[in-house]
């Protein structure tokens, strides 16, 4: 049908058909210069082996050059440099006390004197920005490792045993996927209560069954390789050929979610904690910096944007890096 | 047709009974003790005696496998239990939430399909390379932005700056707009992200070039061969995107101060009202069993070779897209 429809179109068409066929398929804009492109780039990458090999240029000198290509992928790491200098020394960067206001300086717009102005109560933003990353930071590094180790064990054993097991745990984890992740999480933390901890396993948890399903499909890639075969027919234990030989293996596409996840943990912990499950008011995490301006919104813009576009860049930077882990295929092992 | 028919809705029960399984395991049978959590904890004035007499009124006091059997009898006779904040049935309060979030998830759910369409179709179809780079890196940003930040940005720039739509409350139509946006933000980005990438796909395939030999327009190509055939993947994922716009009402209805079930949920989390928060959960389910029953139903109608297929062996296969994992936030 719609071989037809085309032809009929054809014939019908205002324009004569070599003209509608002329510029599409062999437009100078499009197919040449993709052609001219990609020619260009293989030509750059001979240049670059043919120097690798004569120059023995180490794997590091070359990966930096890599990196200059991608000035968006500087930008998302010096960004995360940051954040972690912020979760770990928040002094370094901001000297002040977070919890300590000044009344008299109350709801001051962005100036030199404070980076990203003061709340009500007078305390300095930016202080109060860099030292709530360790928080949401702890929190969303907690979540994802819960989901990872959690969901990376469901899934091994999974893909290992087989079976039974196999089948009782996937149709678990297609249930869990059923359920949107932010209400399971929210079903958790109503047994579990609030704080940041309780927040961060909620949110890990409700991971646990995407990680599971991908880690059982590596396994059972791996499960039938020669190498596995060959260490059953060798004599090794069950446990040390999955520690020793499908583990390693399997491992690499999970470790890309998780880095992708991170951003996803970010966002969540922050909307759990703008909903108020977070820690208690005094407590300067990201999601509730934003909540806690939404009652100063019409005139004090900078309490809401600021802490919300330090989530943006966060999320962003940490979808860049998983996204360049992904695609290199150097550092998947 | 038959067959295939009561094939899923006998899968789409079991995936609800699974999913009220699993609720009430996470809810009853972890460590804890439903009755002290819901009504305060430590700290609250209950004497024991009351505790165990709140725990025989709700069945608390029997076994784990006893409690779960009589919940789901319950259950299935379409009795969720009451709220332990204000004695209300809990199916009456969902009943009663549901309209207005209803309001806003379908506004947003044509608004996303509207914007995450439209910057595929012309991010696929333009011939501007720079074009199709901007408009290809809008959904990763898309998905990055939380949602009750956006739906806060919305308010200061169309409420308080250029006062359009009010800031907060359930009147009228104008009312919905920017709760709609807010929740149409991440799903736009998702379908962008699946119909650009499926499009991508097709458009690669053959008979596009066929089509393109014989003299068709690159508009005709684009939306009567590609699109087509490109729309079918994208909706597998229509159920993910519904349960995605539930979950979403959350944190939008929060920020705007809207009745609905988000809001509801939002309460009852922070009140520990658990009966609620488990009709929530299986509403969501049921939402998604029932989104995917319908699109079980509807796509041998679009694509005839999901039932025929096996018996018609010369049948093409269907276009298969690579489904790529989508960040979790996504569907927030």
């Amino acid at each position: 049908m719609s071989s037809l429809d085309a032809l009929t179109a054809g014939e019908r068409g205002p324009q004569p058909p070599t003209e509608a066929f002329v510029p599409t398929a062999l437009d100078p804009n499009t197919r040449a210069d993709q052609f001219a492109a990609t020619s260009a780039d293989r030509f750059a990458d001979a240049v670059l082996e043919h120097e690798d090999g004569l120059t023995h240029r180490g794997p590091w000198r070359t990966r930096l050059e890599d990196l200059v290509r991608r000035p968006g992928l500087i930008l998302a790491l010096v960004w995360s440099l940051v954040i972690v200098v912020a979760a770990f020394a928040p002094s370094l960067l901001a000297s002040g006390d977070p919890l300590a206001g000044v009344p008299a300086d109350k709801l001051q717009p962005p100036s030199s004197a404070h980076w990203f102005g003061t709340d009500q109560l007078g305390r300095d933003l930016y202080t109060r920005v860099v030292h709530g990353t360790h928080l949401t930071l702890q929190a969303a590094l907690t979540a994802v490792l819960v989901g990872l180790v959690v969901g990376a064990l469901v899934g091994l054993v999974a893909g290992f045993v087989g079976g039974v097991v196999d089948d009782v745990a996937m149709r678990v984890v297609d249930v869990l996927l059923s359920i949107p992740a932010l209400l399971l999480s929210l079903a958790l933390i109503t047994v579990l209560g609030f704080g940041t901890i309780n927040v961060a396993i909620a949110v890990g948890l409700a991971n646990v069954a995407s990680v599971s399903r991908i880690m059982r499909s590596e396994v059972l890639r791996v499960r039938t390789s020669v190498f596995v075969e060959a260490s059953h027919a060798g004599g090794s234990r069950w446990w040390t050929t999955l520690g020793r030989h499908v583990l390693p293996n399997a491992i690499g596409p999970v470790v890309v979610l998780a880095a992708l996840e991170l951003g996803a943990a970010v966002l969540a912990v922050s909307s759990l904690s703008f909903l108020g499950y977070g820690e208690p008011p005094p407590a300067p995490e990201w999601g509730a910096l934003v909540a806690g301006g939404r009652d100063y919104l019409r005139t004090s813009w900078w309490l809401t944007t600021l802490p919300g576009l330090t989530i943006v860049a966060t999320v962003l930077a940490a979808g860049r890096i998983s996204r360049a882990l992904d695609g290199d295929p150097g550092s998947n092992r | 047709m038959t067959r295939y028919l009561a094939r899923r809705l006998a899968l789409a029960a079991g995936a609800l009974w699974a999913a009220y399984t699993v609720t009430f395991l996470i809810l009853f049978a972890l460590p804890g003790d439903p009755v002290s959590i819901m009504y305060g904890g430590e700290s609250s004035d209950i004497t024991p005696e009351q505790l165990a007499a709140l725990r025989a009124e709700y069945g608390l006091d029997q076994s784990l496998p006893v409690q779960y059997v009589t919940q789901l009898g319950h259950a299935l006779r379409g009795d969720l239990g009451t709220s332990v904040v204000n004695g209300q049935p809990v199916t009456h309060l969902i009943a009663e939430a549901l309209p207005p979030t209803a309001q806003i998830a379908g506004l947003a759910l044509v608004l996303a399909i509207l914007a995450g369409g439209t910057l595929a179709v012309v991010a696929t179809a333009t011939r501007s390379r720079r074009l199709s780079g901007f408009l290809l890196s809008l959904p990763p940003l898309g998905v990055a932005v939380p949602s009750f930040w956006f739906g806060l940005m919305l308010v200061q720039w169309f409420s308080f700056e250029i006062p359009i739509f009010p800031a907060l409350g359930n009147q009228g139509f104008s009312s919905a707009v920017l709760p709609a946006i807010t929740l149409a933000l991440p799903t736009s980005a998702l379908i962008a992200q699946m119909l650009s990438r499926s499009l991508l796909h097709t458009l690669r395939e053959p008979y596009v070039d066929t089509a393109l030999a014989k003299g068709a327009s690159r508009t005709r190509v684009h939306f009567r061969h590609a699109l087509r055939n490109a729309a079918l993947p994208a909706l597998t994922v229509t159920g993910l995107v519904v349960g995605g716009l539930l979950s979403g009402a959350v944190v939008t209805e929060t920020v705007f101060s809207r009745a609905g079930i988000g809001r509801l949920t939002a309460t009852s989390v922070a009140a520990q009202d658990i009966p609620v928060v488990q009709g929530v959960v299986l509403v969501a389910a049921a939402v998604y069993v029932l989104v995917n029953l319908l699109i079980d139903v509807v796509y041998p109608l679009l694509d005839p070779r999901i039932v025929t297929g096996a018996r018609r062996r010369t049948a093409p296969s269907a276009p298969k897209v690579p489904l790529v994992p989508v960040p979790a936030g996504g569907t927030r």
